[in-house]
């Protein structure tokens, strides 16, 4: 059963009000907050890890399961890994970006593999 | 650089960044009145929530009829990465007036955060701008896209893989950003524990896989005695 109409509306309120909360917090607070040094240096290690995070789990699947639920032993799940069209279109992918540090032609190679490996 | 002249960078740099993210709402609109939500509330969590994950799993969770306590507490533990992105860009987007820094921190999103870090770790006169330039087109996709997946449900192509447009953004963004042992240690371990991870509930993974990334570049660094420079 779908959640009665009031609800709905009031999770969409509750929801945006403390998301707003998460978002603006440092934003907002900086200068005013002082920053301990060891929380900023800490932070020049937030891109690389996040970035990593959104992206190796998308690679990391086997028929469109996530590698850890897809039932397969260790070494099974990393040989098919590096065998899979998805974790090969992304090296391809990542070559791209390191010669040509553009978005655009990444999402083109990346793609077109994946392409063509699918049409094989 | 001028603000405007930032704000149009931030946009042609975003460009290939709204591709990835058509698929992604018109999943937003199209699964929200599958799961009996109208119209409107579809809209509603676009444009008062706008965060696409944390939104699939509140349209998911309504469409159950779950407590009010657990729609919301899902939606904020997902959304609490992006915490991590604020930090991350406060010290950048400090110069600007409160108003703009406001509506920065609305249109917060992992895009907008990936694309601009980049860029303001390169570049010293990026401001702002740049950054809104990033978000705002994003903010703009997403509330069409939603509106028209609720109209037409989410018909993509099935033989495009748009879903894949999105990791490769990020994986553009990342190759840069690693710069040395650190870093490269950093991403190393937050996309393994992220993957490992995967089961936790409410979208946990990712949050718990970047701090161990983090965790493992703060001590890579302190052991190599320092790679990045501020």
């Amino acid at each position: 059963m779908t959640a009665p109409n009031a609800t709905i509306w009031l999770a969409i309120l509750l929801g945006g009000v403390g998301t707003y909360a998460i978002r603006s917090s440092f934003i907002m607070l900086y200068g005013r907050l002082e920053l301990p040094a060891s929380v900023e240096h800490a932070l020049r290690f937030v891109p690389a890890a996040v970035l990593a995070a959104l992206v190796v789990p998308e690679l990391a699947q086997v028929d469109g399961t996530p590698v850890v639920q897809s039932g397969l032993s260790s070494v099974e799940a990393v040989q098919t890994l590096l065998m899979s069209d998805r974790v090969l279109a992304g090296a391809l992918a990542a070559v791209a970006a390191y010669y040509t540090e553009d978005v655009l032609v990444t999402i083109v190679v990346g793609m077109g593999t994946l392409l063509a490996l699918g049409a094989v | 650089m001028s603000f405007l002249a930032d704000l149009r960078s931030g946009a042609r740099d975003t460009a290939p960044v709204v591709l990835g993210i058509i698929p992604f709402g018109l999943v937003a609109g199209a699964a929200a009145v599958e799961a009996g939500l109208t119209g409107g509330q579809a809209l509603g969590l676009s444009v008062v929530v706008f965060a696409g994950a944390s939104q699939l799993a509140a349209i998911d969770l309504l469409g159950d009829g779950a407590p009010l306590a657990v729609v919301v507490g899902t939606v904020l533990v997902i959304n609490l990465r992006m915490m991590m992105y604020s930090a991350s860009l406060a010290p950048h987007l400090d110069r600007a007036a409160r108003r703009w820094k406001a509506l920065g921190a609305y249109l917060l999103t992992d895009q907008a955060y990936a694309l601009s870090i980049a860029t303001f770790r390169r570049s010293d006169t990026a401001g702002i701008g740049y950054y809104l330039g990033t978000a705002a087109p994003l903010w703009i996709v997403w509330q069409l896209c939603t509106v028209l997946g609720v109209v037409l449900g989410a018909r993509v192509p099935p033989w495009l893989p748009l879903d894949f447009a999105l990791p490769l953004v990020f994986l553009a963004l990342l190759v840069p950003a690693i710069e040395g042992p650190a870093t490269g240690l950093a991403a190393l371990v937050g996309g393994t524990f992220t993957t490992l991870a995967v089961g936790l509930p409410y979208e946990l993974a990712l949050p718990v896989g970047a701090v161990a990334g983090v965790v493992a570049g703060v001590v890579t660094d302190t052991l190599t005695g320092g790679e990045v420079s501020a």
